[in-house]
Formats: structure tokens, sequence, C-alpha cells
């Protein structure tokens, strides 16, 4: 599975990284640390029509983006 | 030399920029209280700007406003940033009288960048008709302008959001979203017509919203920036001991910010906003998400928010001549301070 780290990154960012990341994978896990990008993450994945989910991991969180 | 833009040297922009709400209420009521019978309306009321009681039935208001930049135009973000902080004086109704700058500018950035950020704040208070002059310059790593204002006004004049009557409608002045808007562009998303539109709006000073309110019975007023349309709204509401009703499908809203919202690109503050006032507000079932992210979400140089009565409001907005909309409606008290229907 390829993971996008978009840790340490603010928004617009994260959301800029996961849509280049899934312009070459459908499936990705994005790793955020903060709740703005958390957020913003899961509603890109959303809008573009794919599974998403969130688990807490470390200080962060793993975003699943599935097909 | 290449063009540096301006909007890469910051983390956050605009108002966006402020410290989430919550952290600086534990600051402000961590303080010893201050009382000075020449505070009218207290220290806790003096919130963006304060009014200090001079006697003979006149006061002075004063507002300081600075952000980091949510342009690449050093010109514009001037403009914007100007614009933006004269706002908080029309919003008391008043008329902004002298101006001082207030900048943060990185040393490794040609001069000619801070000279035309202050040329375009010259343009904006020049045509505000306010004086500007001195002002204080520090070295720092991150760009950021603004300026500090003050007006004299007649104390019986002064708007406060405290006086919000009973089946008044709510009026507000500009579209909502640059907040989000400016937060794709940030990322390179944002469409042209859209962020033109953005800034236009931003670069807009409220004084027209103002003048053509001036001779109308005004009960409360305050300007949407980054504590969102709902966060404004609120206070409004509590200060006045009222519940207000927005109707969101009558809330006016540029073009595109729905779709950006819907594909996440939402300012920071969005969440620390909903954070500090989501127990304030009740949503209606059918209020959607995206409509939620747009209410919550920060605004620079936003527009006016005024309570008027129903007549009083036909009459300002056939003046303000497709610039204002009626958004609401105040209606007693009725658990939470503010509905969105």
């Amino acid at each position: 599975m390829k993971e996008v780290d978009a840790r340490g990154r603010s928004c617009p960012e994260p959301v800029i990284m996961t849509k280049r990341a899934l312009k070459e994978d459908e499936e990705i896990d994005v790793l955020v640390d903060n709740r703005a990008s958390l957020e913003n993450v899961q509603r890109y994945g959303r809008a573009m029509g794919k599974h998403v989910s969130a688990s807490e991991e470390g200080t962060g969180w793993r975003i699943a983006i599935r097909k | 030399m290449e063009k540096v833009r301006l909007t890469s040297l910051v983390r956050s922009s605009g108002c966006n920029a402020k410290l989430p709400p919550g952290d600086l209420h534990d600051v402000l009521s961590s303080l010893p209280p201050f009382h000075s019978d020449r505070l009218i309306g207290g220290y806790e009321a003096a919130d963006d700007a304060l009014v200090y009681d001079l006697g003979n039935g006149r006061v002075l208001i004063e507002t300081v406003d600075f952000f980091p930049p949510m342009v690449d135009d050093p010109f514009l973000f001037g403009e914007i940033a100007a614009a933006n902080a004269l706002s908080d004086i029309y919003a008391m109704g008043a008329v902004p009288a002298v101006a001082m700058s207030i900048a943060c500018f990185p040393s490794c950035l040609e001069l000619s960048v801070l000279r035309e950020i202050m040329m375009g704040a010259r343009s904006r208070t020049d045509e505000a008709g306010c004086v500007i002059a001195g002002g204080h310059t520090i070295a720092d790593r991150e760009p950021k302008f603004g300026l500090a204002v003050t007006a004299v006004h007649d104390k019986d004049k002064v708007w406060t959001n405290s006086g919000a009557k009973v089946s008044d409608v709510l009026v507000l002045t500009k579209k909502l979203g640059v907040g989000i808007l400016m937060t794709a562009s940030k990322g390179g998303e944002c469409p042209e017509a859209s962020f033109n539109a953005a800034v236009s709006a931003m670069r807009t000073l409220n004084r027209t919203a103002r003048d053509s309110a001036v001779d109308l019975s005004v009960h409360a007023a305050t300007d949407v920036t980054g504590f969102s349309l709902l966060g404004h709204a609120s206070e409004m509401s509590e200060a006045s001991g009222c519940t207000i009703a927005i109707d969101g499908s009558a809330v006016p809203v540029h073009d595109g910010v729905h779709d950006l919202a819907m594909f996440g690109f939402l300012p920071e503050g969005r969440y620390t906003n909903e954070d500090y006032i989501a127990e304030k507000v009740a949503f209606s079932d059918s209020t959607g998400q995206t409509m939620k992210d747009i209410l919550f979400s920060p605004e620079t140089s936003g527009g006016l928010l005024l309570s008027m009565s129903s007549f009083d409001a036909e009459i300002y907005l056939e003046r303000m001549k497709g610039s204002a909309w009626i958004i609401g409606k105040v209606l007693e008290r009725d658990g939470k301070p503010v509905h969105v229907l």
C-alpha cells in the first residue's frame, strides 16, 4: 500500500499530496498529525467517491483511502 | 530577481491566522479585572474595538488588526489588510479618522515589497478619507501587515452587537467563502474567476455598507471575520439575549466555494471555530456538511452583519443594489443562541 506522509504539513498541502498520490494509485494510506488535515483529507477522498476510514496511530492518524 | 510568492512565506493567512478563540478567552479571563468609567460597555465588551468616553457626548473608538498575507501580490495584500482593519470602525457605525501601520517584514525580502504593501494600504485609507501616518515595523520571518485605526463618534450613535430586537431581520453585506477560496488558492486549486471575486470583495471597504445604514435604525452590528458567520452571529445573539435564526439557503456564497469545501479545502480555523462555537448552534437536520463547513470557516475582510427592522432592511437592500442579503431573523431566546434552518 502506498503511504503518503503528510505529517508536519498544514492545509491545504495534505489534500494536494493526497490528490497527487491518487492520480497514480487507486488506494493509498495518508498519515496526518492535525485535526484539519484529518478532516480535509477524508473529505477529499469521499468527494472522489472512495471509501475512507481513519484510525489513530502514534500521535496522529492513518487515513485509509480505498476503492 | 524572481518574484517571491508572499503566501509561500507564511503558515496561515488572513483572519485564519487568529489564535483559536477558546485559547484567547482562557488568557483574557485569567487577567485581573479592569474597570474604568470611561470604558463604555466595560472591559469584556472591548472585543475588536474599544470605545472610550471623551465626555460631551463624544467617544473615541480604537481598533488594531493585522495578519499574514493570503495573496501573493503585495499591493493587493496591503489593500486587503487595510480594508479589514478599517472595517472594525465601520462595524461600529463610525468613520475612520486616523491610522498607523503595523508591519512585520522578512529581512531577506526586497524593500520594494514592503513599499507595495504600504501603497496598497494607502489606496484604501485614501478611499476611506482616513489620515495615515507613522507606525512600527519589525524584522520577522513571516510578513504581516495591518493598521491601528481610530475614530471619533457621537456616543449615542455607536453601533454595538448587543441591541438586536425580536422580529428584526439580519442583513449580510458580503458573500461568504473567501477563507475557503484562499486556502484552495494556496494549493493552486482556486478557479481564477472565484479568486478574483474573493479579492475584489476583500479589498472593498465596508464604507458604503455603513453609509447606507447610518440614517436607518441599526439595532446591532458587527463585521464577519476570522470567527466565521456563526461565531459573530452567536456573539451578537448572546450579547442581545436573543436567538438568531439563519436561513442557510439565503446565505450568499462565492462561486466555487461549495465544491472546494466538499473536496476539503478548508482552513484550519474552520475546526477551531467549531470547537468554540458548536455548543451555541443548533442545526436543522437538513443542514449538510458543506453548509456547516462554510458557516464555520473564517472570513477575511468580510461584510457587515446588521440587525434591523424588516422595513429598514428593505430600504437598505435597495440602496446596496444587490450587495446585501437578508439571511435570517431575530427570535426570542429559544435554547441555543443560533439556529441554522
